[in-house]
């Protein structure tokens, strides 16, 4: 198969205060040997017995990012059926996204979206009756990824990136034309004139690197949906929200009428917050089309608020809701704490309990292409690590708060859990944000690596038609940035820019 | 009535350039063949520029001549002028181009054809498939008779229902006047073959006598000139040559094309085909680049026999009026009389996705196309796939497996690839931007790239090949020494440096390493290299190259190997894309039309994502075991 070696974070981020950087393919345990550091520094792990778990360091280049416990496992024994490293480390979204730039550094490269699935199955790790939902996972992983890297990205930089792109574009038509038509277009001193320009494309890039690195090249937020029974209160707590007259940054309009987005800043975190209001309409399909709609909206959210009416009883909405919450960070609101308590906070959290667990049967064999998280809790079960799954499992449990949208009490509350979850860097924006955000950033150091190479061939006096391997390269790598790739592109270019023929 | 009635193995319509190639590699491989065209005095006509080679052109002929074709060596024999160009840039793109003697290069390729064994001409216009149970038994004549043949390779350029027009006059004819082919379009579409209508077009002849050279700057061939065919000894082809001349439009031209574009058939709509965007006519190129306030025309010679000269830059088909204006406002032919008008041409094709590589179309069996009815345009292009159809055709017959060349081998894998695989909207020209290797797939080395295989498919004499291998081992012995030989710092190697603006050496080197340097060749360090054998010129270029351009080389090298990965995981040819879960539908519907041989095709189609490509490799899997 492939036979590079692929790494991505196989937790979701958001999940726990522990996340999981897979690596798998032919070159994972060199690529473990260049990056880990034992408690006395003297151990490579590519030596140690399969499936044994390590205490150490992760460095880059000698500087310590974390502390890890690194499991070794050699294929045919893993999930790809290929040399598997799974690097688990504590210190949050931040390390964890460190981490894996460091592998990829050394040597791995980012997975595609459900690349770890397809190798297992291509491997003969998953059985032949699921090549379908293989097939779903991909497809699904794959819109994801790009809805992601194509509507994650901030105007600006998109149009800074597509127009580096252009230019470079017209620089590779224009010494093809020439190249194709040498009586009509001259290349004479071509090489000099485009160094310039280059220059400044190198510097642009540099600098959009260096925004990713604080994921400014994304739309910066948690993105929150607000989810509920009709009537719980769910408008009530975004009125409140917004109507303390907290910084609003801005009020988009959704593409659909009922996804409004409110983008609310609350003492330095930014929230873009979507209600709901779709599932209002379709109440009493809900287990049908609701879910369908509303998962979609779940599915982009980095944190749900779920707001339950304390007032009235807990029926089968709600445990539909609690189903579509399992793999989310949520925050539970017993809104209507003014009126006569009904359901308690126990009751809710009981309904999480049993829903959580109960839906995770059902999950495995219908649900597994909506919702693209990794390929291990959607499909075949990594088969080394049962444990994993039955202490997540324990661990969701959600904040519960109980609050009076109406009256106001509470909302600090629901504040103070915010601040406290996202600087335990419990919450932040979610697994696919920052791969996105690291993938671009990958990207864009390709493409700056391909200019340097040629300016360094300019410098050597090498033809121009060298020069168009790494254009065409730096071209590539921008284009996967924004989505804009196509092979008949450059001579598209030239017979739209260029005069020639006979 | 009584009708003729005929058997023969292989029957090829058409004796353009992809038909000559087509017949010769269908007779050679000892196939009966019989070649069907509409005017024997017009067998590998030239009907638009005249000349062989250029740009990525030059490449495919070189491809052709290193299969066994004949392109090559017949341009060598009529050549009047040759140059290289690019000559200043990398190695990958040097080509060949020869300006030709149109008559003579006709009258040498019939008379090649002429003496072929197992091959027959006829002068007759084919009109009819004979299809039964999707496979090609015959062919019907417009006489009515019937050639019965175990396959058919249609190569009928721009002839079927072609139509010429300039201004408000039009023909129904072929290029020049000829005949056209009326009849094979109704008997494809019958066949459920899809058909396109595509535009081109040629500029005026313009006779000699009536044109001012002075006002011209003076084109001239090589003073070396690099034969096409690995078989022709240079020393054969240093002969006296003709120029050619360089002028330019001005505002004046301009002025006239843009006050009569009301009347161009192009923009009144009177024609409907799709014209190419790299050959536009002189008033598509005012309209579009509007800017520019002159453009260029090159003057070419028609011939030796002949005073026409054809005025390369300014194809039109404006009414016969606008064009002696607007050519007579050119500096150089202010007095010009023109001898044949410009004119568009509009003809029938197919949409070619309905091919295989091999370039036998998927639902007629023992059918196979070339050249211009493929939608491509070019005689280089055409020449390209008339040699790969005759000898698939002939293969086929015998039962043998079809010759394909991939991207990574040929240029002209590149162009049948693209064919079968995109959908084209326009003729397609071959340009080196279009090769992914083109490092790898250079005119110097094309013998080094395919002789062996026109060697195993029997177009290659014993002879012939014995000479590459041994040409393959001087290469490789002189590479490897130039790797192992030491270059001291001596004073003859210090004052050698210097005389080249070399760096001077502090310690030893490699000679290799030397040849690295920009400013130095494997040629140039002959001087202080002394242990140097004598050795061709061709192979002194083989070795310098493979040292100078290693890096990049290797590079390429290793793409190539990740490229032939997805080549060889090959997609059955009767997978129903309907039982495909997850695709896209967009997808879906690509894949249907061009269905893939391979996942690597599969990638290259427009509209099919990598994630798409994935869904299929799962599916194929799954489906394999089962």
């Amino acid at each position: 198969m492939g036979g590079d070696t692929i790494a991505a974070i196989s937790s979701a981020a958001a999940d726990s205060g522990i996340g999981i950087v897979r690596i798998s393919g032919p070159d994972s345990f060199a690529v473990i040997d260049r990056i880990y550091r034992s408690k006395n520094g003297d151990r490579k792990l590519s030596r140690e017995k399969s499936h044994t778990i390590h205490y150490g360091y992760i460095e880059d280049d000698g500087d310590v990012i974390d502390e890890v416990l690194v499991m070794i496992m050699r294929g045919p024994g893993t999930f790809t059926a290929e040399d598997t490293v799974e690097i688990d480390c504590h210190g949050g979204v931040c390390a964890m996204r460190r981490i894996l730039e460091t592998v990829i550094k050394k040597g791995a490269r980012l997975a595609q979206p459900g690349e770890f699935t397809k190798r297992a199955f291509l491997n003969g790790r998953i059985d032949l009756s699921q090549a379908e939902a293989v097939m779903d996972v991909i497809q699904a992983k794959n819109e994801y990824a790009l809805k992601n890297s194509v509507s994650q990205l901030k105007g600006s930089v998109r149009k800074e990136v597509s127009e580096l792109r252009e230019r470079i574009l017209y620089h590779i038509a224009y010494i093809e034309a020439a190249l194709d038509d040498p009586e009509h277009i001259s290349l004479d001193g071509y090489g000099e004139e485009m160094a310039g320009e280059i220059s400044q494309m190198q510097e642009k890039i540099l600098r959009l690197i260096s925004t990713a690195d604080d994921g400014r090249i994304l739309k910066e937020g948690i993105r929150t949906v607000i989810v509920g029974r009709p009537n719980a209160g769910k408008s009530s707590v975004l009125n409140t929200l917004l109507g303390e007259e907290r910084a609003i940054v801005t009020e988009i309009a959704g593409t659909t009428r009922d996804t409004l987005e409110e983008t609310i800043n609350l003492n330095g975190i930014t929230l873009i917050i979507t209600d709901t209001a779709g599932i209002r309409e379709t109440e009493n399909v809900v287990e049908k089309i609701g879910i369908g709609k509303a998962r979609k909206k779940l599915e982009d959210a980095d944190l749900v608020l779920y707001v339950v009416d304390s007032s009235e009883k807990l029926d089968e909405n709600d445990a539909a809701i609690v189903r579509m919450l399992r793999t989310k960070k949520a925050i539970v609101l017993l809104n209507k704490s003014d009126r006569k308590t009904v359901t308690t906070r126990e009751m809710i959290e009981e309904l999480i309990r049993n829903g959580n667990g109960a839906a995770e049967e059902k999950n495995d064999s219908q649900c597994s292409g909506a919702l693209p998280k990794e390929e291990k809790e959607s499909i075949g079960k990594s088969p080394e690590k049962p444990e994993m799954k039955s202490s997540r499992r324990e661990e969701t449990a959600y904040p519960v708060l109980s609050i009076s949208a109406l009256k106001g009490t509470g909302i600090d509350l629901l504040e103070d859990k915010l601040k406290e979850m996202f600087y335990q860097g419990k919450l932040s924006m979610d697994n696919e944000v920052c791969i996105t955000n690291m993938r671009h950033k990958e990207l864009l150091a390709e493409a700056k690596e391909s200019l340097e190479k040629v300016q360094e061939g300019i410098a050597l006096g090498m033809p121009e038609d060298f020069l168009t391997i790494d254009l065409t390269e730096a071209c590539r790598a921008l284009g996967d940035i924004t989505g804009e790739t196509s092979s008949e592109e450059v001579v598209n270019e030239i017979f739209g820019k260029f005069c020639l023929g006979k | 009535m009584k009708r003729v009635e005929e058997w023969t193995d292989v029957v090829v319509v058409g004796a353009g350039h992809a038909g000559c190639e087509a017949a010769l590699a269908s007779a050679r491989l000892g196939m009966e063949t019989v070649l069907f065209t509409v005017s024997v005095d017009s067998i590998a006509m030239m009907p638009c520029n005249p000349n062989i080679g250029g740009s990525s052109k030059g490449h495919l002929v070189r491809e052709v001549d290193a299969l066994g074709g004949e392109m090559g060596k017949n341009i060598d024999r009529t050549f009047i002028q040759s140059k290289i160009l690019n000559r200043s840039k990398g190695p990958a793109v040097h080509s060949l181009r020869a300006q030709a003697d149109k008559a003579e290069y006709s009258r040498s390729m019939r008379k090649v054809l002429q003496k072929t064994e197992h091959l027959k001409i006829r002068q007759m216009e084919v009109t009819e498939l004979i299809v039964e149970d999707g496979t090609l038994t015959g062919v019907r004549t417009y006489s009515g008779a019937v050639y019965h043949c175990r396959a058919c390779i249609l190569c009928t350029g721009t002839y079927l229902k072609a139509r010429c027009i300039y201004g408000d006059v039009s023909t129904y004819t072929g290029p020049n006047g000829l005949q056209a082919a009326n009849y094979l379009t109704d008997s494809l579409k019958a066949n459920g073959v899809k058909m396109y209508r595509f535009k081109t077009g040629t500029p005026a002849r313009i006779d000699s006598r009536s044109i001012d050279y002075s006002k011209m700057q003076e084109q001239k061939g090589d003073e070396r000139v690099v034969p096409f065919s690995f078989e022709t000894d240079p020393d054969t082809v240093q002969i006296p040559q003709v120029s050619c001349w360089l002028t330019y439009t001005n505002e004046e031209t301009h002025r006239i094309i843009r006050e009569n574009l009301d009347r161009s058939p192009l923009y009144s709509g009177m024609i409907e085909g799709t014209g190419p965007r790299y050959c536009p006519s002189i008033e598509d190129k005012v309209v579009k680049f509007a800017d520019k306030d002159r453009h260029q025309v090159f003057i070419e010679p028609e011939g030796v026999h002949t005073s026409e000269m054809y005025v390369g830059g300014m194809s039109s088909s404006l009414p016969e009026d606008v064009q002696l204006a607007m050519y007579r406002s050119v500096p150089g032919l202010e007095h010009a009389d023109i001898v044949r008008n410009a004119y568009a041409i509009e003809y029938d094709c197919i949409d070619a996705r309905q091919l295989e590589l091999s370039l036998e179309f998927r639902d007629i069996h023992g059918l196979f196309s070339a050249g211009q009815f493929n939608g491509s345009s070019g005689y280089e292009e055409a020449a390209a796939q008339g040699i790969i159809a005759g000898i698939n055709a002939a293969r086929k017959i015998q039962g043998k497996e079809p010759l394909i060349l991939d991207r990574s081998e040929a240029y002209i894998g590149v162009l049948i690839d693209d064919l079968v695989t995109k959908e084209n909207h326009e003729p397609y020209r071959m340009m080196t931007s279009r090769a992914e290797y083109r490092l790898l797939l250079r005119q110097d080395n094309a013998d080094l790239r395919l002789t062996s295989k026109g060697y195993e498919v029997g177009l290659i004499s014993e002879e012939r090949y014995q000479r590459l291998l041994e040409k393959q081992r001087e290469i490789q012995e002189e590479t490897e020494r130039v790797k192992n030989t030491w270059i001291g710092t001596g004073q003859k190697v210090q004052e050698f440096l210097r005389a080249h603006e070399s760096t001077e050496l502090r310690s030893s080197v490699r000679l290799s390493e030397l040849i690295c340097r920009p400013e130095l060749s494997y040629q140039k360090l002959c001087e202080i290299d002394a242990d140097r054998k004598e050795l061709p010129d061709n192979i002194q270029e083989q070795v310098n190259i493979n040292i100078k351009y290693e890096g990049y080389l290797l590079r390429q090298i290793r793409q190539v190997e990740q490229f032939k990965k997805m080549e060889e995981r090959k997609i059955p040819q009767n997978l129903d894309y309907d039982k495909v879960p997850s695709l896209r539908t967009e997808a879906r519907q690509k894949l249907k039309e061009s269905r893939p041989a391979s996942i690597g095709q599969a990638s290259r189609i427009a509209g099919v994502s990598p994630a798409d490509v994935s869904i299929l490799m799962v599916y194929l899997h799954s489906n394999r075991k089962v």
